[in-house]
C-alpha cells in the first residue's frame, strides 16, 4: 500500500469499514467515497470563490472582499447565507418544473463525472474501464441542464444564453474528445487510473508526463482551451456575456438556485481541469523522484489550483470572442488541429523503434515541425482575408 | 415607424418544449414549401436596464438569430427639463446644472456655457484663467477618454480590468478637481469673464505630477489592449460608419475624426487660447470601433501635449475680468451659439437674450444625442455582441443625450 501518509485517506475508509455490519459493507462504501468527494470539492468551490475574487482584486489593482472575518477569508459563508436566505423568485410565465429541476440536472452530472477521477494514488472513488468515456458522456449532460433553464426561464435573454451555451458546448466538445484521444492511444487505455500509472516513471531527468512529448503540449492547450469553452470560462464566456445578454441562461434564477448554477459551473471547471491533469499533468504523481514523499492527493490538489489561477489570471486579463469567431475558430482551428495531434501521437510511437544517432531530437523535430506548420497555415486560413492588426494612423496639424 | 409582430419565443399557451400549430410533437423544423427552415424574427429590448447600455438607454433591437435587423434606439428615461429649467433661472444658476449634463466632464460643459454668455455679455476672461480653462478641458478630455475606453474594453467582456485601471488614473485627475473646487465631479468651476476662484498654491506642481505619469500609464493601456488579438478581432471592421453619413449626421469629435474627417474645433474656431499650443488631431481612416478606439488613445497623447505647454506657461494674474457681474447680471438682448470640443465632440450652448436676469432661450447642442443617431447605421448586419461594442465607441452619457 505504500506510504501511510500518502494513503491515509484509504486507510481511514478500511478501517471505518470495519465497523460495519456485513451486509452493509458496499452501501457503506459508497457513502464513504461518495461524502468526501462532495464536501471536498465544495469546500473548494468555497475557497476558489473568494482566491478569484481576491485574485481579481489584485489584478485590478483593488483589495477584493475584505470585511467579513480574517482578510475577508468568511465571505464565502457569507455568500452562502445571502444566497439561501434570497427570494427565490421564479417568473410567472416559466415551466415551474422545468425551471426548478434545471439547476438539480446541472449539479447532478456534475459531481457524477468526478467518481472516475484518480484524485490521489489508489483514491478513484470508481475504477472503471472505461472512465475516460464516462467522464464525457456525463459531462455532456450538463448541456441539458443549461438548456433546461434557459428555455424554461421564457426570457429572451435566457433563450439566447441557453442557444449560445449549446452551440458552444456541443461545438467544443468535440476538439475536448479528440484532444484526449492521443492520450488514449498511447496508454493504451480509457481508465483515468492507467492513464496516470502510464505517466509514472522518471527518465533523462524529466517525468514522463504527457505534457513533456510533442502530441502532449499540443494536446494539452488543445484540451485546455476547448475545456475553458466547456467550462464557460473568459475567453469563452459567451452563453454569460453579461455585458451582452446579463447572465444568459441564468438571468432568471436568484436566490440558491443561482448558488447552483454557480456551483455547478465551477464544479464542472474542477472536473475538466482535472481530467486535464490526469491526462497529461502526471495526475497524482509529483515533477521530481525527491518530492515523491509528498502526499498524492496534494499534488493533484496543487495542480488544479495551479490551474484555476491560470482560469483566473485569463479571466482577468482577456476580452470575450464572439459567437462566430468561436464558432470558427472551434471547427476550422481546433477540430483540424485535434485531428492533425492525433496523427502526430501515432508518428510519435510509430518512430519509437527508429534506431540512429540523435534519434530523440530528430523525433521531436519532426513532430513540433508538423504541428507548428499546420498551426501557422490553420491560423493564417482562420483569418482569411480579413486583416486584423495594429494599424497606423495619420494626424493633421 | 412600422412596429414589427412580436413573437415570443414560445406562443403563450403552448406547453414548453412542443412546437406550437397543430399540437403534433416534430422534431423536424417547419420548413415553408421552397424546403428553407421557416424562422421568426426576435425582438429584444436591451435597457432601459441593461448592464452595457451605460445609464438609462433602450435599444430595442429585432433579430434574426443573433443578426440585427433592425435597431431603434429609445431614449429620455433621464430627461429632466434642463432646457426650460435654464430659461427660469438666472444666468449663473445655470451653470451647476450644466455640470450635470454630462456628468463625466463638468469642466467643459462649464465652459461652453461660459463662452456663449460671455460672446452674449462682451466679456473677455483674463489670461490665466483662459490657461486654467484649457488645463481643465484637456485633464477633463483624459479623464473622459480613460473612462470610455475602460468601459468599452467592459463591453467586450474584458472583466473591469482595463476600467479599473482607467479609473485609477481618472481618480488623480479628479483629486485636482477637487483640490480646485472642492468638488470631484460637479465642479461647477467656471463663470461669466473667467474662473471661480484662482488655482491654489501647489496646485501646477502636482498637476504637472499626474501628467508627467500620465504616459506610463497610456503606454501601459496601450500594451494591454491595442496589440490584443481577441479585441483587434472583435472590433476591426465592425460598426464602420463612412465619413459621408458620418458629415451628414452631424457627428462630430471622435467619432467623426475616426471616419477620417479633420475637423476638430480647437483647430477649426481657435476658441480660447488654443491657437497658442501645438498639437495634432489624429485622423482613422475605417470609420470602425478600433478606430474609435485608437483616436481616443492618441488624442490622450496631444491632450498631454497641450497640456504640458500650458502648465509651462501659465502666467500670474487675475483669474475674472473685473468687468464681470455676478450680482445683478443682465446681457443686452441678443442670440449666440458658442461651441467647443468636448471629449465627446460639439457641445455648444445657443442663448437669446431678452435683456433680462434669465435667457429667453436656452438651448443645448449634445455630442452624445446626435452622435447616438447613427447607431442604427453602424450596427445593422452585426450580431448583439457587436451592438454592445458599437454602442460603447459612440460614447454616451445619458446625463446629456436625455438633459
Amino acid at each position: 500500500m505504500g506510504n501511510p501518509v500518502d494513503q491515509i485517506f484509504v486507510i481511514l475508509k478500511h478501517w471505518l469499514l470495519s465497523f460495519c455490519p456485513e451486509g452493509y459493507v458496499p452501501i457503506a462504501s459508497i457513502l464513504l467515497s461518495v461524502i468526501p468527494i462532495m464536501a471536498v470539492f465544495g469546500g473548494l468551490f468555497a475557497l476558489t470563490t473568494i482566491l478569484e475574487r481576491k485574485g481579481l482584486g489584485r489584478i485590478q489593482n483593488r483589495y477584493g472582499p475584505n470585511r467579513v472575518g480574517p482578510c475577508g477569508l468568511f465571505q464565502p459563508i457569507a455568500d452562502g447565507v445571502k444566497m439561501l436566505t434570497k427570494e427565490d423568485i421564479v417568473p410567472r410565465a416559466a415551466d415551474q418544473v422545468i425551471h426548478f429541476l434545471a439547476p438539480f440536472a446541472l449539479i447532478g452530472p456534475v459531481y457524477i463525472a468526478y467518481s472516475v477521477l484518480p484524485v490521489g494514488r489508489n483514491m478513484a472513488a470508481l475504477d472503471l474501464d472505461a472512465g475516460l468515456l464516462f467522464f464525457f458522456a456525463v459531462g455532456a449532460g450538463s448541456e441539458l441542464a443549461i438548456f433546461m433553464g434557459g428555455w424554461s426561464s421564457r426570457n429572451k435573454y435566457s433563450l439566447l444564453g441557453a442557444m449560445r451555451a449549446v452551440a458552444q458546448m456541443i461545438s467544443y466538445e468535440v476538439p475536448l474528445i479528440l484532444s484526449s484521444v492521443p492520450v488514449i492511444m498511447l496508454a493504451g487505455s480509457l481508465s483515468p487510473t492507467a492513464i496516470v500509472d502510464a505517466q509514472g516513471g522518471h527518465s533523462h531527468g524529466l517525468m514522463q508526463w504527457h505534457l513533456f512529448t510533442p502530441w502532449g503540449i499540443a494536446g494539452f492547450f488543445l484540451f485546455m482551451i476547448a475545456a475553458s469553452a466547456e467550462a464557460n470560462r473568459t475567453p469563452f464566456d459567451i452563453p454569460e456575456g453579461e455585458s451582452e445578454i446579463i447572465a444568459g441562461y441564468m438571468v432568471e434564477y436568484s436566490g440558491f438556485k443561482f448558488a447552483l448554477f454557480f456551483l455547478g459551473e465551477y464544479l464542472g471547471l474542477f472536473a475538466i481541469c482535472g481530467l486535464g491533469i490526469t491526462l497529461f499533468l502526471g495526475g497524482w504523481h509529483s515533477p521530481f523522484v525527491f518530492l515523491e514523499w509528498i502526499p498524492s492527493y496534494f499534488w493533484f490538489f496543487g495542480k488544479l489550483m495551479a490551474m484555476i489561477f491560470v482560469f483566473i489570471w485569463l479571466r482577468g486579463t482577456l476580452p470575450r470572442l464572439r459567437m462566430d469567431q468561436l464558432m470558427g475558430f472551434g471547427w476550422k482551428f481546433m477540430l483540424p488541429m485535434t485531428l492533425l495531434n492525433i496523427l502526430v501521437a501515432a508518428i510519435w510511437h510509430l518512430s519509437k523503434t527508429w534506431l540512429f544517432p540523435g534519434v530523440y531530437l530528430t523525433r521531436w523535430a519532426l513532430c513540433l515541425g508538423i504541428l507548428c506548420a499546420a498551426y501557422v497555415w490553420l491560423g493564417r486560413s482562420l483569418a482569411g482575408n480579413r486583416s486584423v492588426g495594429k494599424r497606423v494612423y495619420r494626424f493633421a496639424d | 415607424m412600422k412596429t414589427t409582430v412580436v413573437e415570443p419565443p414560445v406562443p403563450s399557451g403552448a406547453p414548453v418544449g412542443l412546437p406550437a400549430g397543430d399540437g403534433r410533437f416534430s422534431l423536424l423544423p417547419k420548413t415553408s414549401f421552397d424546403g428553407r427552415v421557416e424562422t421568426e424574427l426576435l425582438e429584444v429590448a436591451m435597457g432601459p436596464h441593461h448592464p452595457s447600455t451605460h445609464g438609462v438607454f433602450r435599444m430595442d433591437v429585432v433579430l434574426d438569430g443573433e443578426t440585427i435587423v433592425k435597431l431603434k434606439p429609445v431614449f429620455g428615461y433621464l430627461h429632466r427639463n434642463h432646457e426650460k429649467i435654464a430659461e427660469n433661472v438666472s444666468y449663473l444658476a445655470s451653470i451647476p446644472y450644466t455640470d450635470r449634463l454630462d456628468y463625466l466632464c463638468s469642466m467643459t460643459n462649464n465652459w461652453a456655457y461660459a463662452l456663449s454668455v460671455e460672446k452674449l455679455a462682451g466679456l473677455e476672461p483674463p489670461e490665466r484663467a483662459e490657461y486654467i480653462r484649457v488645463i481643465m478641458a484637456e485633464l477633463t478630455r483624459l479623464a473622459n477618454h480613460v473612462c470610455l475606453i475602460g468601459f468599452l474594453a467592459q463591453d467586450m467582456g474584458a472583466l473591469g480590468t482595463p476600467l479599473m485601471y482607467g479609473f485609477r488614473e481618472r481618480e488623480k485627475i479628479l483629486d485636482l478637481f477637487e483640490a480646485l473646487s472642492g468638488s470631484r465631479m460637479m465642479c461647477n468651476y467656471m463663470r461669466f469673464g473667467g474662473c471661480r476662484l484662482d488655482l491654489p498654491p501647489g496646485w501646477v506642481r502636482e498637476a504637472r505630477v499626474v501628467v508627467d505619469n500620465f504616459p506610463k500609464f497610456l503606454e501601459e493601456f496601450d500594451n494591454l489592449l491595442s496589440g490584443n488579438e481577441i479585441l483587434m478581432a472583435r472590433t476591426q471592421g465592425v460598426g464602420v460608419l463612412t465619413a459621408e453619413l458620418a458629415v451628414n449626421a452631424g457627428i462630430t469629435g471622435p467619432m467623426l475624426r475616426a471616419s477620417g474627417v479633420n475637423y476638430d474645433i480647437r483647430k477649426v474656431d481657435r476658441y480660447g487660447i488654443y491657437d497658442r499650443f501645438e498639437f495634432r488631431v489624429p485622423l482613422g481612416d475605417h470609420g470602425d470601433v478600433y478606430d474609435r478606439y485608437m483616436i481616443r488613445l492618441l488624442e490622450m497623447w496631444e491632450s498631454l501635449k497641450i497640456l504640458r505647454q500650458a502648465l509651462d506657461d501659465i502666467p500670474e494674474g487675475p483669474v475674472m475680468d473685473p468687468n464681470a457681474k455676478i450680482r445683478n447680471f443682465k446681457p443686452k438682448p441678443g442670440e449666440c451659439y458658442e461651441r467647443i470640443e468636448g471629449p465627446k465632440g460639439e457641445l455648444g450652448f445657443y442663448l437669446v437674450s431678452d435683456g433680462g436676469a434669465n435667457p429667453y432661450r436656452y438651448r443645448v447642442r449634445p455630442p452624445s444625442l446626435v452622435n447616438l443617431t447613427v447607431l442604427e447605421d453602424m450596427c445593422l448586419g452585426h450580431n448583439v455582441a457587436d451592438a454592445v461594442a458599437i454602442l460603447g465607441s459612440v460614447d454616451i452619457v445619458l446625463g446629456e443625450v436625455d438633459r
